[in-house]
């Protein structure tokens, strides 16, 4: 969206006034930044030595990098099955049977109206007592199994307006050749669908990887628990919970650039369905749907 | 059922406290998400960039951290702590506060987006109708886009009001005692964990599918008619 269309294009007496405008801004911002300055120096947490430690290599094998670790294989492992809980939701909201459609609109709307931390708590505390996985592997099967849960059943969201925006001549042609239902879906829809999904489903990994965050909370060693645990040892919490935060944005920022342009390739090409916006799907069988998935 | 009539006062608390932090923050989040929304679509430079750069740093943090950051950062390390130190429940007080605050500042670059969404979908002559009129930017924003845009993203807006409803278990990351922090508690303490479960999930629905459906049948109800 380009701002001109609100407003004229400037003049003398507006470019005069927008150049004053945004030397206040400017001014503003610097106030700001000295402000926070300010307050970070008088607390000491410029000083070299709350930095320094982040030179050591000891910090990082010891701290950052299993948390990087954990992050990542809980990420990977979640959003694969998600991925096929997304496909076997999906499919199931669309199917001709009632009971079965019924069930699935009731399992995604339930997981998608739970907080994922709920989720990771009742699964945590589930494997706990029923002894189902060896205790140093507990928070990392509760965080998958919360995370799955819950992007399987957005996913499934997706998978339903993947298919749902497809012409209908398509599938009417299906079954003019005299496809099944499950022969339509299998080799004419769900092929060009998850084309479309594409970018959707890589702004979706970001919230995957965001969300291993909440796996704080039942000790699932993962990067910002590993940022606390450098501030704890090292008493510079300032320090380490940014560059965690920066490791976090710069990863986060490329794949969700990466996803508006490879929407806004797919939508350029002639070839293949249009895209789904690069945006989580937020609507659902009730109205306004159980949740973003922010 | 025991446990329910056992613990149903501490219960009805904790979810009191995850309505408390959602409203308190979607009031914060809406105005400051609306004001960024403005700023990314106004006429001078420097606010777009501001407007732009915090969208994008926050909405790629995890909500984790920057609850934990308000902890540990601004109360622990900087003294920020946003009550009177005196007052008998400061503690409590202030993790909530912090949490607030938290859930403001990431909910913030959401409604942004969703507002800025909504001024998209006004159509461009209204745009050039309040110009050929000789309103201002601002009155343009004020007048005609806004009230139209608003109309058009309550739905949308209900859909991140619910998210920020199940952020809000979040806090419990920072001792605020609400809905998640008692269902830990009472797992630990009863060990029936079915039971617990069944209540803390089925509280969530409870609180989210009314929002859910009251946002949809406003969303329709506001549409503005072309």
């Amino acid at each position: 969206m380009s701002g001109s269309v609100l407003f004229d294009i400037p003049g003398p007496r507006a470019r005069a006034r927008n150049r004053v405008f945004n030397a206040v801004t400017a001014l503003v911002i610097v106030l700001v930044i000295w402000v926070v300055y300010s307050r970070l120096n008088a607390k000491g947490q410029l000083t070299a030595a709350k930095w320094e430690p982040f030179l050591s290599s000891n910090l990082w094998t010891t701290y950052v990098l299993p948390g990087v670790q954990g992050t990542l294989t809980a990420a990977a492992v979640s959003i694969v099955l998600a991925l096929v809980l997304g496909f076997v939701l999906g499919v199931g909201r669309m199917s001709h049977a009632l009971p079965i459609r019924w069930v699935c609109s009731v399992v995604v709307e339930f997981f998608r109206a739970v907080p994922v931390l709920v989720m990771m708590i009742f699964a945590y505390f589930l494997y706990a007592t029923y002894d189902v996985f060896p205790s140093k592997h507990l928070a990392l099967a509760g965080v998958i199994t919360g995370l799955t849960l819950y992007n399987g059943a957005v996913i499934a969201e997706i998978v339903r307006a993947g298919v749902n925006a497809l012409p209908r001549g398509q599938s009417e042609a299906a079954s003019a050749l005299g496809l099944r239902w499950g022969q339509t879906m299998r080799s004419i829809l769900l092929p060009q669908a998850i084309t479309s999904m594409l970018p959707v489903l890589i702004s979706q990994l970001v919230v995957v990887l965001k969300d291993t965050a909440i796996g704080y909370q039942i000790t699932f060693l993962e990067m910002v628990r590993q940022g606390t645990q450098v501030g704890a040892s090292y008493g510079n919490y300032i320090p380490a919970l940014i560059v965690i935060a920066v490791l976090m944005i710069s990863v986060n920022f490329a794949l969700s650039s990466f996803a508006v342009w490879l929407e806004g390739r797919m939508r350029r090409s002639r070839r293949g369905p249009a895209p789904l916006k690069a945006e989580p799907v937020t609507q659902g069988a009730f109205g306004a749907g159980a949740g973003g998935s922010i | 059922m025991e446990i329910f009539t056992e613990y149903r006062g501490q219960i009805f608390e904790a979810f009191w406290t995850t309505i408390q932090l959602t409203v308190f923050s979607a009031i914060g989040a809406l105005i400051l998400g609306t004001a960024l929304a403005a700023m990314r679509l106004a006429p001078v430079p420097m606010l777009n960039w501001i407007g732009t750069s915090y969208v994008n740093v926050v909405r790629n943090t995890p909500l984790t951290l920057i609850i934990l950051f308000c902890s540990f950062g601004l109360s622990q390390t900087l003294g920020i702590t946003l009550v009177d130190p005196g007052s008998l429940t400061s503690i409590e007080d202030s993790n909530f506060r912090l949490a607030v605050l938290g859930f403001t500042v990431y909910t913030a670059a959401f409604v942004c987006e969703t507002v800025r969404a909504g001024v998209n979908t006004v159509p461009l002559g209204q745009a050039e109708a309040a110009r050929s009129l000789g309103l201002t930017f601002a009155q343009n924003l004020r007048i005609v886009l806004l009230p139209q845009a608003f109309r058009a993203v309550i739905i949308p807006l209900g859909s991140v009001l619910i998210a920020l409803t199940k952020n809000t278990t979040i806090a419990s990351a920072i001792g605020v005692a609400e809905a998640a922090l008692l269902m830990k508690e009472m797992i630990e303490n009863t060990a029936a964990l079915v039971t617990v479960g069944t209540i803390f999930m089925l509280g969530f629905v409870i609180l989210t599918l009314p929002t859910g459906l009251f946002f949809g049948w406003l969303g329709k109800r506001m549409a503005v008619a072309r």
